[in-house]
């Protein structure tokens, strides 16, 4: 068990290059022990390579990682008491599958009693008790990534495990019953677990916390909730949601933002965080399950054309036209689907201030 | 819901059938052909059954010929598997002197076959060639053109230098495939290297190395120029292997009904010990 903390960490894979590019840009985080997290983030934005980094299989050319408090930079990934699983299954072709669960053990000189139970124990948990006898080689994926989970597991000594998109192979419908198996598997053992994935549906079944991952960034670390209800940054909006959140680019006027002709007044904690901030990259967002659509002309609402509609099974996303933006709205599951003119409402508690691309929080806490 | 039958698609396959048979079937009857008859001439000819056959398996020199070449493809095959994958393990992984290893090793698989032979000739003697001057000079009685265990190793050596660079090429293409997630996956498993040869590098490499081993067994099983330009076979019969008794019996002595026997159970050997190695190699795979 461990809390990994990482401090001042920044990764560069060509830092002697003049101008070198940062895949991780400096950052610090914490980890608790025998927590569910997720990494969440798209292609690209560096969750593959802060994973690495902890396992030790990547060296990280600034800052430090921390396990306990303990300084482990130097350590070798196999003295790091970490098992990391791979976005393709690895297993070891011509062992069996009792071997490969018994290999990490085996390379440690554990005794074949208490590796016999041991292994038992973990193929129970994993349902691979049947196939115990069978060589990975003819495994199908799911079997073969519980497997490469299961060698992780088998190790006493392992605090945490890191998983690199493990679901990526794995068929649909097999993919929600190994996500389970896994939560289930965190909350019995209480492992701090990593999970990285691109899939927010995936990392919001999974952690109890995300953290949301954009160029070389953690922006925002907090519960599927938070990340949903006040995204700290325009990225989370846009990035947890389908579809993400309206984002209107305003500009200030006397009565605080316009967009288009309409007129939007904040509040007063709001009000004096733009006012002082000189910069004219403003944004007002709302997602799409906020908004309010009306048949009929009603106090706040303001008038805009429906473009279309999308029929997701379950509920309609409306495309509005509105100051010549689109805006998408969610309609309630027992709403008539309007036609033509309608009218919209943002309420305002749902409607976030950013100012250069961060949120200012309503209650006064500047995150 | 039954399927239309086309047999107009025969058509389409005749040239095909065509061509392969006149290039490769009707060329084996003849071999077939050959060797069930006694030929004198266009219209003298005897049907002998497998009278040529049971000569060949008889006779002596050529049993002796065909245990020579087993041992032989044997330490082919037990020298340059290993020193291949060994190459191939030890060459860098990219950049610069990857590409000059790469370019190093493809070189003496360019050399024509002839050639080899020439060079290996020279080569050894002890007169003008620096390898057999430096064993001389270092007190090492070495002669190839007069002590058969000399010979024997000349033509390994040959054989070695010429071909191990197949392997280690092919070893190294199938190295290059694995996934760098195995060897990670491996070091957090804590695995020593000889773990990660034996369970990752080795089972990885089984496809490339089924090939190279068939082709390494049916290439050093049919071995020819190399050292008939060598030693001739000599001293005595001691390197003369399958295909060169075969040349002389078919070209040399014209006696094209043995001969065909002989083509015929060459080849069978080399298709039943490839089949042998295909299945020795596979068979663990579907357990």
């Amino acid at each position: 068990m461990a809390e990994i903390q990482l401090k001042g960490l920044a990764h560069s894979y060509n830092k002697h290059a003049e101008n070198p590019e940062y895949a991780i840009r400096q950052m610090d985080h914490i980890w608790k022990d025998g927590g569910a997290y997720a990494l969440l983030g798209p292609s690209g934005c560096g969750k593959s390579t802060l994973l690495n980094i902890i396992s030790g299989l990547l060296a990280s050319s600034e800052g430090e990682v921390l396990f306990d408090g303990v300084r482990v930079n130097d350590i070798p990934p196999q003295e790091r008491n970490i098992a990391q699983v791979f976005q393709f299954p690895v297993v070891y072709d011509t062992m069996t599958v009792f071997d490969n669960l018994a290999f990490p053990l085996r390379n440690m000189k554990t005794s074949e009693s208490k590796i016999l139970t041991k292994v038992g124990e973990i193929a129970k948990i994993l349902e691979l008790t049947t196939v115990l006898n069978k060589k990975a080689a003819n495994l199908t994926a799911d079997e073969k990534q519980k497997v490469s989970m299961g060698r992780g597991l088998v190790r006493d000594d392992v605090s945490a495990i890191l998983f690199d998109e493990p679901l990526t192979v794995i068929d649909p419908q097999l993919k929600w019953k190994l996500r389970r198996k896994l939560k289930q598997i965190q909350e019995k053992f209480k492992i701090t677990m990593v999970y990285v994935t691109h899939d927010q549906l995936e990392a919001s079944t999974f952690a109890d916390k995300i953290a949301l991952m954009y160029e070389g960034q953690v922006v925002q670390f907090g519960t599927p909730r938070e990340l949903f209800e006040y995204p700290n940054h325009t990225f989370v909006g846009y990035f947890i949601g389908s579809p993400g959140m309206n984002l209107m680019a305003v500009q200030r006027c006397e009565q605080g933002l316009i967009f288009g002709d309409t007129v939007f007044t904040l509040n007063k904690y709001e009000q004096q965080c733009l006012d002082d901030s000189d910069s004219h990259n403003v944004k007002l967002g709302i997602r799409p399950e906020f908004v309010h659509v009306w048949d009929k002309p009603n106090g706040e609402a303001h008038l805009s054309e429906v473009e279309f509609v999308e029929d997701l099974g379950t509920y309609k996303i409306i495309s509005l036209k509105f100051e010549g933006q689109t805006i998408k709205a969610r309609l309630q599951e027992d709403q008539k689907v309007p036609h033509g003119q309608v009218y919209i409402s943002f309420p305002e508690q749902w409607l976030m201030l950013y100012i250069d691309e961060y949120l200012v929080a309503k209650d006064g806490t500047y995150e | 819901m039954s399927k239309t039958k086309n047999n107009k698609a025969w058509f389409l396959v005749l040239p095909v059938f065509a061509l392969v048979a006149f290039s490769a079937i009707i060329p084996l009857m003849t071999v077939v052909n050959y060797s069930l008859q006694d030929i004198f001439d266009a219209s003298t000819r005897y049907f002998v059954g497998i009278e040529w056959y049971q000569m060949i398996l008889n006779d002596s020199r050529l049993q002796d010929s065909l245990l020579r070449q087993f041992i032989f493809s044997g330490c082919v095959l037990l020298i340059e598997i290993p020193l291949g994958i060994l190459v191939a393990l030890m060459m860098p992984k990219a950049g610069k002197w990857s590409v000059v290893c790469l370019l190093v090793l493809s070189l003496p698989l360019l050399v024509p076959l002839n050639v080899v032979g020439t060079i290996w000739q020279i080569f050894g003697r002890a007169d003008i060639g620096l390898f057999g001057w430096a064993l001389n000079s270092l007190g090492i009685d070495y002669n190839y053109a007069a002590n058969p265990m000399d010979a024997w190793f000349t033509v390994l050596l040959m054989d070695v230098w010429h071909w191990t660079s197949l392997i280690a090429l092919l070893s190294f293409s199938g190295l290059r495939a694995i996934p760098d997630a195995y060897y990670q996956a491996a070091s957090i498993d804590r695995a020593s290297n000889w773990a990660i040869f034996r369970f990752i590098q080795l089972p990885k490499l089984k496809s490339v190395l089924l090939i190279g081993v068939l082709l390494r067994f049916m290439d050093s099983f049919m071995i020819y120029t190399e050292p008939f330009v060598l030693t001739g076979g000599g001293p005595g019969n001691s390197t003369t292997f399958l295909s060169q008794s075969l040349t002389k019996m078919a070209i040399g002595q014209f006696d094209i009904g043995p001969a065909g026997a002989f083509s015929i159970i060459y080849f069978l050997i080399i298709l039943l010990v490839s089949w042998l190695f295909y299945t020795a190699m596979t068979h663990n795979d579907n357990k």
